[in-house]
């Protein structure tokens, strides 16, 4: 409908000067532009408050209309009628023999139906009414190219701030269900507590035990892998983008860089399983060939492969770094004479430092951030050790054991999960804004 | 055509060059970008390479302590001699070439670190001072001899980068300086300066002239007269014209270098 009435109002605005474009005040497709907007915008509108209210509206109407055997005041037992509904909706009689449930479903499909096409005239007319708006309005002094630009200004500035919004709104939702979580168990429990066994009665009539949710176990266990994984990242990637910068040639370059890079499109999920079921047993094996005991789940195995996850972010953001260091320093480096090896260690390194630091910074939070590698390779057991042989738990290890399966919304473990996720995004947005503060002020040295 | 130093009768008297350039050519990939250049360059004297832009005088500076190797494309023919050596034979060790041939470049280029490791960077790396005692008094020197001594002895341990424009140029120079060379090549050192700067530069370029062949790159004639006792005159990748800077000026022999003197090429 919009394309429609770009053609047709685009070619009204040429009639309406009688050919004379020169005449129009803004050019015919800027006129088609604003009738396509005109009439695109209300129906996107109208259409995505029907997919948003459209089902609240009708299973309002459907409760009010349900006999009073049915009727209650509680809400669970409404959502159980609710689904009850909904399920003879998609399968009829086979599901329940309850007539009033099967008259119910009758009401709601054919209520749906009628909000589907009420929903799509509706949608026809409002964009007709917008066609003809703009047709009355494309007069040859119609400023419509301003009116486009305004409109599309609004647009975009709606887009930008809806994500805006949606981020603060995340943030909030951690922020007040840690709040509950800390009425429950008391911060400085949480924070500095050495022993984490988030298993509590989920039922009152449980027997269990109360819970401990210290959670220095899961930090130790992240900043252990992370530091094994920058052990791996940090040397490799940061040679090979010395390699790549100073003494590969344009062929090696142009094979080796995208090569690279393709590491960082890998799935973590595929690097979960290659730690898990390649590098964990070969690393047992070699342990017990030594005589040393590795565990089959070991923070090394996880830290090693995750270690090969972020290399192309080390090298890639550090080449980065090194590029931007002015050749005029390297020039001025080999004019007195310095070697290859002298130049980039006491000048283009030092030089390109902060920028380096920063990618350092932001592979750690990335690395601290990781699960998936994490989940499948280092275990889940929440062990308080720097020993990389041992199985260790990890912060987003946790978040997941705590949220996937079976649980109650209020209590402490599932509210726990938040507090994690709370703490870990303070300390990756810390790092974040480290990393990017000190990439910055290296910016400004050079430009 | 092209005027060698062997076949003009410039001053007998002078020794051997401390550079000479024979039969020189360079190529950029498939670009002639200097063609057939003999040239000789005295130890005590300044030289100017006037031309201009892309005539090959740059390139042909370069050349002079290999700072071409780094340019991929650079194909260097012919000899260039530093005393008797050719510096482009394999046996030539670059990094001795570019310790006895300094060079300072046209934007001024301090290393991000402090005044004083700016000095000692090269000293450092040749291994030229064994205690800390003879790195100080090399810096001091070096400063000295550059005329900058006596506005930076207090902030030694500032930033190179921190100073001013000219301070900086006169910082690398200090740095040239420092790892005691023979030549000193210069691309356009002053035309990334004020004049005051330069006018500095020019006279830092004088005083050091006994001491040490100065070959300068630059675009101002009136400084090529000002500094220089030798001008040699590129064009569009030859050397047209070479000699004493007065005689240049004043009664150039070749038409090409009295039309560009007198601004009607170039």
């Amino acid at each position: 409908m919009a394309m429609i009435s770009f053609a047709l109002i685009r070619q009204r605005s040429v009639a309406v000067v009688g050919g004379a474009t020169q005449q129009l005040h803004s050019l015919p497709r800027y006129h088609g532009y604003f009738a396509a907007v005109r009439v695109f915008i209300p129906c996107i509108f109208l259409f995505l408050l029907w997919l948003v209210g459209g089902e609240a509206v009708i299973e309002n109407l459907i409760i009010s209309g349900l006999p009073d055997a049915l009727k209650s005041t509680n809400s669970e037992q409404i959502s159980l009628v609710l689904n009850r509904i909904q399920l003879a909706v998609q399968h009829g009689e086979q599901s329940t023999s309850d007539a009033n449930i099967l008259a119910a479903a009758e009401r709601y499909s054919s209520l749906y139906n009628k909000g589907l096409w009420s929903t799509f005239w509706l949608t026809v007319a409002i964009g007709l009414t917008g066609y003809y708006l703009s047709k009355n309005r494309t007069q040859a002094n119609f400023r419509a190219r301003n009116n486009f630009e305004k409109t599309m200004s609004i647009t975009l500035a709606a887009s930008s701030f809806l994500a805006i919004v949606v981020t603060l709104g995340i943030v909030a939702s951690l922020i007040f269900e840690s709040l509950r979580f800390f009425q429950q168990i008391p911060i400085q429990d949480f924070l500095f507590g050495l022993h984490w066994s988030p298993q509590t009665a989920l039922r009152a009539d449980q027997v269990a035990s109360a819970g401990a949710f210290g959670a220095i176990p899961l930090f130790a266990g992240t900043f252990l892998i992370s530091l094994l994984a920058m052990m791996v990242a940090g040397p490799i990637g940061l040679f090979a983008a010395i390699y790549l910068t100073q003494y590969a040639n344009q062929r090696v370059r142009a094979v080796a860089k995208p090569v690279l890079e393709i590491l960082a499109g890998v799935p973590t999920v595929v690097y979960g399983f290659f730690a898990a079921l390649t590098v964990a047993p070969m690393l047992r094996d070699a342990g017990g060939a030594i005589g040393v005991d590795v565990a089959s789940e070991s923070a090394l195995a996880a830290g090693l492969v995750m270690g090969v996850m972020i290399i192309p972010f080390v090298s890639s953001l550090s080449d980065d770094a090194i590029t931007a260091v002015p050749s005029s320093l390297k020039d001025g480096s080999f004019a007195l004479g310095a070697t290859k090896a002298e130049t980039i260690s006491q000048v283009l390194l030092p030089a390109a430092l902060p920028g380096v630091v920063g990618a350092f910074l932001l592979a750690i939070s990335r690395a601290i951030g990781e699960t998936m590698i994490v989940v499948m390779a280092a275990g889940m057991r929440p062990n308080l050790t720097a020993n990389p042989l041992e199985a260790v738990t990890t912060v987003t290890v946790q978040i997941v054991a705590l949220l996937t399966g079976d649980q109650e919304f209020d209590s402490p473990k599932t509210l726990s999960a938040f507090a994690l996720g709370l703490a870990l995004f303070v300390i990756t947005l810390l790092l974040n804004i480290a990393a990017l503060r000190m990439v910055r002020k290296y910016r400004e040295a050079y430009d | 055509m092209i005027n060698t130093p062997t076949e003009t009768n410039l001053d007998t008297v002078q020794a051997s060059p401390k550079m000479a350039a024979r039969g020189v050519n360079v190529y950029y990939g498939d670009n002639h970008a200097i063609k057939d250049i003999d040239l000789n360059l005295y130890a005590d004297e300044v030289t100017s390479l006037i031309g201009p832009s892309g005539c090959g005088k740059s390139t042909f500076l370069r050349c002079l302590n290999r700072m071409n190797d780094t340019i991929p494309i650079c194909r260097v023919s012919g000899q260039i001699l530093l005393e008797d050596d050719d510096i482009y034979t394999s046996g030539i060790d670059v990094v001795q070439l570019r310790a006895r041939v300094g060079m300072v470049f046209q934007k001024p280029n301090p290393f991000p670190k402090s005044i004083y490791d700016n000095i000692a960077y090269g000293p450092r790396i040749h291994g030229l001072a064994a205690h800390r005692t003879d790195l100080d008094e090399i810096v001091t020197t070096s400063l000295e001899k550059a005329g900058l001594w006596q506005e930076v002895k207090d902030r030694l341990d500032t930033s190179g980068t921190a100073l001013s424009g000219g301070q900086q140029q006169r910082l690398c120079i200090a740095r040239a300086i420092a790892v005691n060379p023979e030549v000193i090549l210069m691309d356009e050192p002053c035309s990334a300066l004020d004049p005051i700067a330069t006018a500095k530069i020019e006279s830092l370029i004088d005083e050091l002239s006994g001491r040490y062949a100065i070959i300068i790159v630059t675009h101002s004639m009136q400084q090529a007269a000002r500094i220089s006792r030798k001008t040699a005159f590129f064009h569009l990748g030859e050397m047209v014209e070479y000699g004493d800077t007065t005689e240049i000026f004043t009664s150039p022999k070749e038409d090409r270098t009295r039309d560009y003197i007198t601004g009607r090429i170039g």
